[in-house]
């Protein structure tokens, strides 16, 4: 299936939950939080959380910054 | 030992959680993480900021994973917001990032000046006290703004000394006062900070705390100044509880007049 990560096209196997998603491009759960189609998605969802094709995610992690 | 003295006998508190520093630092602005990570250990902070942004695929190493080995508590910002909105909705990303309810609370009007946009930071500090937020309102050094956002619930007002970067320390120490003389909970001097003397100048009128970044992450020698901060912040805390002598505008000798010999 095909999503737009932070703007971008992006290939995904079927069914992917929000865990593992997360997992595979941040190595960690830790200081990241996904935005699907303009809903935040709750933390405590994301093992759950399937992405289904054609959804936008925002994918946002903690920076530097004052 | 003044710094030892000073958690011992005249603690930070914040939403009723206490800090052991009352020098917050922001993480942006340094070029790497080492140097961060060299300048939060002199500095002593125990609480530090950060930014959320799309992740860069490109990025090695997390800001966060410095901030962890210290033991630094984090506090995510709202930095680059523009409208109540946004803000509101990037709190609620940080606060599902980063598993915290606090905010620093940030939206600015325009990029040229990066001053605060009144109305809609306090519509969003207002939205934001409502969902349960603890919210620290990086806002101008307006009095009668402070008054709504202390109002309106946030936990803390931290007004700027001058806008973001400029280095320009307290432009307006008189509004910085008034803010600190009806303050309901903290007030922490937030931006402009240029050197030592205005962290400490800070303090000395009341402030309970001082944030700043690039004074230290864009210094020459960022781990130095972390620590001349740290000794700014606690000696201007120092001299606020102590009380300075009032201005004169004559001399008074501190010698004796009396006794004077005849030579």
């Amino acid at each position: 299936m095909t999503i737009t990560l932070n703007g971008e096209s992006c290939e995904l196997d079927d069914d992917i939950t929000l865990v593992a998603f997360i997992e595979s491009r941040t190595g960690t759960t830790r200081g990241s939080a996904v935005v699907v189609d303009d809903e935040v998605v709750p933390r405590g969802s994301w093992p759950d959380y399937r992405l289904r094709d054609g959804q936008r995610v925002e994918l946002i992690t903690a920076v530097q910054g004052g | 030992m003044a710094g030892q003295q000073q958690t011992a006998h005249d603690p930070f508190v914040i939403a009723g959680e206490e800090f052991g520093s009352r020098l917050i630092m922001g993480t942006g602005g340094a070029p790497s993480l080492d140097v961060i990570d060299a300048a939060l250990a002199a500095s002593g902070t125990a609480l530090c900021t950060v930014a959320m942004r799309r992740l860069d695929p490109s990025t090695t190493g997390s800001i966060l994973d410095v901030i962890d080995r210290r033991g630094v508590r984090v506090l995510p910002n709202t930095a680059g917001c523009r409208t109540a909105r946004e803000a509101v909705r990037t709190a609620e990303v940080a606060r599902e990032a980063l598993e915290t309810d606090w905010v620093k609370l940030e939206v600015v009007a325009d990029e040229r000046t990066l001053l605060p946009d009144p109305v809609e930071l306090l519509d969003a500090a207002q939205t934001l006290v409502g969902l349960g937020f603890t919210v620290l309102p990086y806002t101008n050094d307006d009095p009668v703004l402070a008054r709504r956002l202390q109002q309106a619930g946030c936990a803390a007002v931290m007004p700027l000394g001058s806008p973001i970067g400029t280095g320009l320390g307290i432009a307006n120490p008189h509004n910085i006062e008034l803010i600190v003389s009806e303050a309901r909970g903290p007030v922490i001097l937030d931006a402009g900070i240029g050197t030592a003397s205005d962290a400490a100048l800070a303090m000395e009128l009341g402030c309970d705390g001082v944030l700043l970044a690039s004074a230290v992450t864009r210094a020459q020698d960022p781990a130095r100044m972390a620590a001349a901060m740290a000794a700014a912040v606690t000696a201007g805390r120092l001299a606020r509880l102590a009380g300075r002598i009032p201005r004169r505008s004559h001399a008074q000798a501190s010698s004796p007049i009396e006794g004077m010999a005849v030579l």
